[in-house]
């Protein structure tokens, strides 16, 4: 990552820290402000960074993948129904039906991406349509199953929705979490925190593991890869695959760790904003995390001005409209697209079918 | 025996028929897959189907309300394919239409206000209208703007502007252009004044088509004259085929794409500012939703031609006007229809699927619908 993008993400952050240090200052020191928005940062940042790792995944064997947001939202569907279903029907406690539910989200994004690789790779249909399609269809089937299970003929909620298991729990980090005030960070849920080392995990698959020197080969110069023996489809598929777990562990995070309900269309574009983050980190792990971090702070922005809403002084009345201020991540996904902040540069066959 | 005559005679239907068969089998399959999903739920697969149709064209009424839902669904569907033949993906329908809806009533109820006059309809309806169109053709100019100009994709670009869109419209039906009437509880604007509203074409209550559908198919022409009648029509196509050839013929290819997707969303919030003055005579918060991908499913479904866009609108129409319908009759979701719908967009655009199980070959050349971030 160049300095300049950087210092973007830098300054993107202090001013929008700044104000809500400024607003709430009368009512907290500023440590215990940034220190709380910090941690709302990295929460909400979860599914965008697991989102745009899913993106890499893909993206990096050379198939584009606008079908997260569709992933994600069918994931944070199946994975709740499952979790609901071990608890109130088969009568399990909170925490095995949670780590059901995870579970299922991720199989859930899986099949998806499975959907994604047969369309794109196998049928070679445009994969922006295939994209499309899989969003379409997650939005059709979410909305459809959340009806007829509990309010359909024969539903065996009979027309009520049961109370969920709850939400994973937080854990502590040994010693950081013990630190008076800052150690509010270190106290995250289990995706929060497996977001953050599978960044980690990734960028050491992508950049030091045959099996990332492969992907990438298959993503820049797929006729090469495949003179000097790899199994270009063979890769491909597999990426798209894994791609689609992350997803599936993302959409885990709104109706599992977030809160313990769904609604339609939940996931409310963050599919999108990902491979924003995606593209303004230029496809490496590490970047993508902290535009997907930049993210994360513009939601924790809108949710802590929220709070100090009666501190805020008459002339930013306009900061006090949650409508105005939640156009931050949408303004800020189309600024970085612009690439006036700096030119990114895709993996050479992305979006293109390898042909024999 | 055959003659040769008939055997030439068959080969030129085939050929005729050939472009519809796809369409077709891809409505087939999807329709038997969500039979099965209806009946693996506990639903009775015919009744439901049944009611299906008879709510979409059992009665005049149910015809005229077809036709009501029609309407937005081939403006939204014209205005993606409008963009598709410029090489763009217009995934912003829904917030043009939005912005359209919004501008359509602002001016609708405000204008005479402004002007303390009234205003004659002659007047006033194509300025409520023309209003809509602009605030369309704003909406996805803008995008067109960025990916012409700085290469930002427009599909994620396109989607945002949804999301700001929404969020304004929220805003706004919430706070300034709230009705302020003490008995209203939702986001919504005040009713337009009379002299903005489009009337229906049989004054018989329960049938509530307008001239709105007219002006749709009217449309449908036009479109087809701009894109394949006219020299602008022609640089879209050729920017869509090909920009760099483009570029080589001396085409403007910035301003080509810039202008494309500003039509593409003019369209699109035409849509809007019909429902507002023909239907609604007011703007309420939600009632676009869905409309943008609906809208790229009928695009696809008709080809990108806007006669096959006629008929992929009033059959998604059908469809939604007839699941309510079959909703009360077999207590089958309305959601349903999406995954119908969904299943559809799937087998369209992975005619390859459709060629696989029926066993058809392919004649026609692949089609570049998009291209990837490269831009």
């Amino acid at each position: 990552m160049d300095w300049r993008r950087f210092a973007i993400i830098a300054l993107v952050i202090v001013i929008m820290f700044g104000t809500v240090v400024l607003i709430g200052t009368s009512q907290n020191t500023p440590l215990v402000i940034i220190t709380s928005m910090m941690a709302t940062t990295i929460a909400v940042a979860t599914p965008l960074t697991l989102g745009a790792l899913s993106g890499i995944y893909c993206e990096r064997a050379g198939v584009v993948n606008i079908g997260i947001e569709g992933m994600m939202l069918g994931a944070a569907f199946f994975g709740w129904l499952a979790a609901i279903y071990m608890n109130t029907i088969f009568h399990y406690p909170a925490m095995p039906s949670l780590i059901v539910g995870v579970i299922a989200a991720v199989l859930t994004g899986g099949l998806f991406a499975l959907l994604h690789a047969v369309l794109s790779i196998t049928f070679k249909v445009d994969q922006i349509i295939g994209g499309t399609v899989i969003n379409i269809l997650a939005t059709g089937i979410t909305g459809f199953l959340n009806r007829q299970l509990f309010f359909g003929a024969g539903s065996v909620f009979q027309g009520h929705i049961p109370n969920a298991p709850g939400v994973l729990p937080t854990i502590r980090i040994p010693w950081l979490a013990d630190i008076p005030t800052v150690g509010r960070i270190f106290e995250q849920q289990p995706i929060a925190i497996s977001a953050i080392l599978l960044v980690i995990i990734t960028h050491f698959v992508l950049f030091r593991t045959r099996w990332g020197l492969r992907t990438r080969a298959v993503g820049e110069h797929p006729r090469a890869a495949d003179t000097v023996g790899i199994n270009v489809i063979r890769m491909r598929y597999m990426n798209v695959i894994i791609g689609g777990f992350l997803a599936g562990l993302g959409g885990a995070y709104f109706t599992l760790e977030s809160i313990s309900s769904f609604e339609a269309n939940m996931t409310n574009g963050r599919g999108f904003i990902a491979l924003a983050a995606m593209i303004f980190g230029n496809w490496t792990p590490f970047g993508a995390w902290t535009s997907a971090l930049v993210f994360g702070a513009a939601q924790a922005l809108q949710i802590n001005l929220q709070f100090f809403r009666e501190l805020i002084p008459p002339q930013l009345a306009i900061l006090q409209n949650s409508y105005v201020v939640g156009l931050a991540p949408y303004l800020l996904t189309m600024l970085i697209l612009t690439g006036i902040i700096g030119k990114t540069i895709p993996p050479a066959a992305d979006g293109q079918v390898y042909e024999k | 025996m055959q003659s040769t005559a008939e055997k030439g005679f068959i080969k030129r239907l085939g050929q005729l028929l050939e472009p519809l068969l796809v369409p077709f089998l891809a409505i087939f399959t999807a329709v038997i897959l969500g039979g099965i999903i209806i009946k693996v739920v506990g639903g009775d697969p015919i009744a439901a189907y049944k009611g299906l149709v008879q709510g979409a064209f059992g009665s005049p009424q149910a015809l005229s309300e077809t036709a009501v839902w029609s309407t937005p669904y081939i403006f939204a569907g014209l205005a993606v394919a409008l963009g598709f033949k410029g090489g763009l993906f217009n995934i912003g329908a829904e917030g043009q239409l939005a912005f359209g809806a919004v501008a359509a009533a602002l001016i609708g109820y405000a204008l005479p206000g402004w002007l303390h006059t009234s205003i004659p309809p002659y007047i006033h309806i194509p300025l409520a209208v023309g209003a809509g169109v602009l605030a369309g053709a704003i909406w996805g100019g803008i995008p067109g703007a960025l990916k012409a100009y700085t290469g930002g994709h427009e599909v994620i670009n396109t989607i945002m502007m949804n999301y700001i869109a929404l969020n304004i419209t929220s805003y706004l039906l919430n706070g300034p252009m709230r009705d302020p009437n003490p008995l209203n509880l939702s986001a919504r604007t005040p009713e337009i004044a009379v002299s903005a509203r489009i009337p229906p074409i049989f004054d018989i209550p329960g049938m509530r088509i307008h001239w709105g559908f007219v002006l749709a198919l009217l449309m449908a022409v036009v479109v087809w004259w701009l894109l394949w009648k006219t020299t602008l029509g022609f640089e879209i196509r050729t920017v869509g085929a090909n920009p760099d050839a483009a570029k080589y013929a001396g085409i403007n290819v910035k301003w080509i794409i810039t202008l494309s997707m500003a039509l593409s969303g003019a369209l699109a919030g035409l849509a809007g500012a019909i429902e507002v003055t023909a239907l609604n005579y007011r703007h309420e918060l939600g009632f676009s939703t869905g409309y943008g991908f609906d809208a790229i499913a009928i695009a696809l479904l008709g080809k990108n031609n806007p006669f096959g866009i006629i008929l992929a609108a009033i059959l998604f129409g059908a469809m939604r006007n007839g699941s309510t319908r079959m909703q009360f009759l077999t207590q089958i979701p309305v959601d349903i229809i999406s995954v119908i719908q969904a299943l559809i967009l799937l087998f369209v655009a992975a005619d390859a699927i459709i060629r696989f199980i029926y066993r058809i070959r392919a004649h026609e050349e692949r089609v570049v619908l998009t291209r990837g971030w490269g831009g």
